[in-house]
């Protein structure tokens, strides 16, 4: 394969987007509620395209706001259907993010159907294209610095992530295990859990124009799973999800280029194959891991019990 | 008339109904707890016994009446009450360890944003140490029995330093040992003047445990010392006509003498 700077730029924010989406989604597996990640990252759709016909322009704080919205609507809306339509939580936000998702669809086709937001792009991102739209970070005669623009927003959604994790770790966890004590102590884990609904719609923004919803739902709910067979110490699954999430897009990108050279076809799609890698892993982690299918006995993930 | 609740009473229950989808499951609680008792709270499955406590700490919305702790709204008096709910409310798989969930008790004094430090840890494990089992502290909780579990709850019970503890059936599915360490537990807040507020599935073990006795089916249908509500007609009104229990009550009311 032919390595460029641009294979670079594509590596970059595909790690930076797996590491935001996987934050989040280590918290949606411990609340057993991955799947709300792949609802809210197809609702947010509307919202993108409200806020674009409102706004008339992409790339927005309009954009974001607007997806944010979508995103926590998808939440109370499941949790509305939930309680008052007494329909399982699983169907319920199979309602109401498909229902969402096709509404959004049929605004972008009515509404920006010739402009650049299109819905292939929403599907499976442009991350080939990235390094197109670059931005200078820094600049001498000798150096000069740039990083793709979407590297710079789904950082910041990224560092946004880190921060509010680091901020309300200890909430974060006390809602996520016990909401009762929680909510006699005080500390709101409606306000935590719908917290935690935005921080999936806003990186799921940030990340989807660039890299599409494949690899967000995948590197949400995938990664963390992955940790999860590896560890049962919360801030060790944290770290493990960012360094698989890393992994899957470096790995996935490299394969792609390489893996279909092999065979004798064309380079494929980074973002399809950085979805596809995290898979993998969680397979050999699945086969071989701590607790792997393959191990002759399979040892415990933290020190046997004592009777 | 309206009933008296003197704000001298830890917890006052005034005219509480709460339904679920429009249908009720607690009718017209009038209820006052007395300072300084081990209260049980006994009723057939379905009663509302589970719900009866989590009215009181606003778990599930109320349909209608009013819930004082000391003569004022639970919302000012969250410092004075800890909660321990069912075992099985909470994921045993979560990634924390025994120590963890003990720290969490300490939380409602740490407030917002704070960080866990030495202060609590120690706190927490004098905490674990105090139910028997400090040397699994740092132990999984998937890695802990049923009755392991159920002690790393009162610890966490402990650790918030309450007044007032609600607890939701701690003795369902233990241990002897467990057993042993719960009771041990309870007349320690009794010696220090706590009032314990406690579902309960047990009637043989009722009168051993408890000095004061709600028997609810929807409705209060006795409270009292459970010297005095602790008898037959009283049963017979609140798990009608189920006989094969009633039998078991029989043998229960005469280990007391009654």
């Amino acid at each position: 394969m032919n390595w460029t700077v641009n294979d670079l730029h594509i590596i970059l924010v595909g790690v930076l987007c797996a590491m935001a989406c996987a934050l989040p989604g280590v918290f949606l597996l411990l609340r057993r509620m991955s799947m709300m990640g792949d609802a809210i990252s197809h609702a947010v759709l509307p919202g993108l395209a409200v806020a674009f016909l409102v706004s008339g322009s992409r790339a927005s704080w309009w954009m974001f706001f607007g997806a944010a919205l979508a995103g926590v609507l998808t939440a109370l809306f499941t949790q509305w259907i939930t309680k008052f339509g007494k329909v399982e939580r699983g169907a319920a936000m199979g309602i109401v993010f498909t229902t969402l998702f096709a509404v959004g669809l049929l605004l972008i086709e009515q509404g920006a159907g010739n402009v650049d937001l299109d819905a292939g792009c929403v599907l499976y991102g442009a991350l080939e294209y990235t390094p197109l739209n670059l931005v200078t970070l820094f600049e001498t005669e000798e150096f000069l610095i740039q990083i793709p623009h979407a590297a710079l927003v789904i950082g910041s959604a990224l560092l946004l992530n880190i921060l509010i994790i680091g901020i309300f770790y200890k909430e974060l966890t006390l809602a996520s295990f016990d909401p009762g004590l929680a909510e006699t102590q005080g500390f709101r884990p409606k306000v935590i859990h719908y917290l935690l609904m935005t921080m999936v719609a806003v990186t799921t923004v940030a990340a989807f124009e660039a890299v599409g919803s494949i690899i967000v739902i995948a590197m949400l709910i995938v990664p963390p799973a992955t940790a999860f067979l590896i560890t049962r110490r919360l801030p060790l699954l944290i770290g493990l999800s960012l360094a698989l999430a890393a992994a899957s897009a470096i790995l996935g990108h490299l394969s792609s280029q390489a893996l279909p050279a092999l065979l004798g076809l064309p380079e494929t799609m980074s973002s399809g194959m950085m979805a596809t890698t995290s898979g993998f892993l969680f397979l050999l982690v699945w086969l071989f891991g701590p607790q792997g299918l393959l191990k002759k006995q399979s040892r415990e993930l933290v020190a046997p019990p004592t009777p | 008339m309206r009933p008296e609740h003197p704000p001298e009473f830890p917890l006052a229950i005034h005219d509480l109904t709460v339904a679920y989808h429009r249908k009720p499951v607690l009718w017209d609680i009038e209820l006052n707890v007395p300072q300084g008792t081990l209260a049980g709270i006994v009723g057939p499955n379905g009663a509302g016994k589970s719900t009866l406590l989590k009215a009181c700490l606003d778990l599930i919305p109320k349909t209608s009446g009013e819930v004082l702790i000391y003569g004022k709204p639970y919302e000012d008096q969250r410092d004075l009450i800890a909660y321990v709910p069912q075992r099985e409310s909470v994921d045993w798989d979560f990634p924390v360890s025994a120590l963890d969930v003990v720290v969490m008790g300490t939380y409602r004094k740490l407030g917002w944003f704070k960080r866990v430090g030495k202060a609590q840890r120690q706190r927490a494990r004098e905490a674990l140490e105090q139910v028997g089992i400090g040397h699994l502290a740092d132990r999984q909780i998937s890695q802990l029995s049923g009755g392991q579990q159920q002690r790393v709850f009162l610890a966490r019970a402990l650790v918030q330093d309450a007044e007032i503890y609600f607890m939701d059936e701690p003795f369902a599915a233990v241990d002897a040992a467990t057993e042993q360490a719960i009771i041990e537990l309870l007349q320690n807040f009794n010696a220090k003047g706590k009032t314990v507020l406690c579902v309960h599935h047990d009637l043989a073990t009722v009168s051993r445990y408890f000095d004061h006795l709600v028997l609810l089916n929807m409705r209060i249908v006795a409270s009292g010392p459970t010297s005095e509500t602790f008898t037959r007609e009283n049963l017979h009104k609140t798990y009608g006509g189920k006989l094969n229990l009633l039998d078991d009550v029989a043998e229960a009311l005469k280990n007391v003498g009654r």
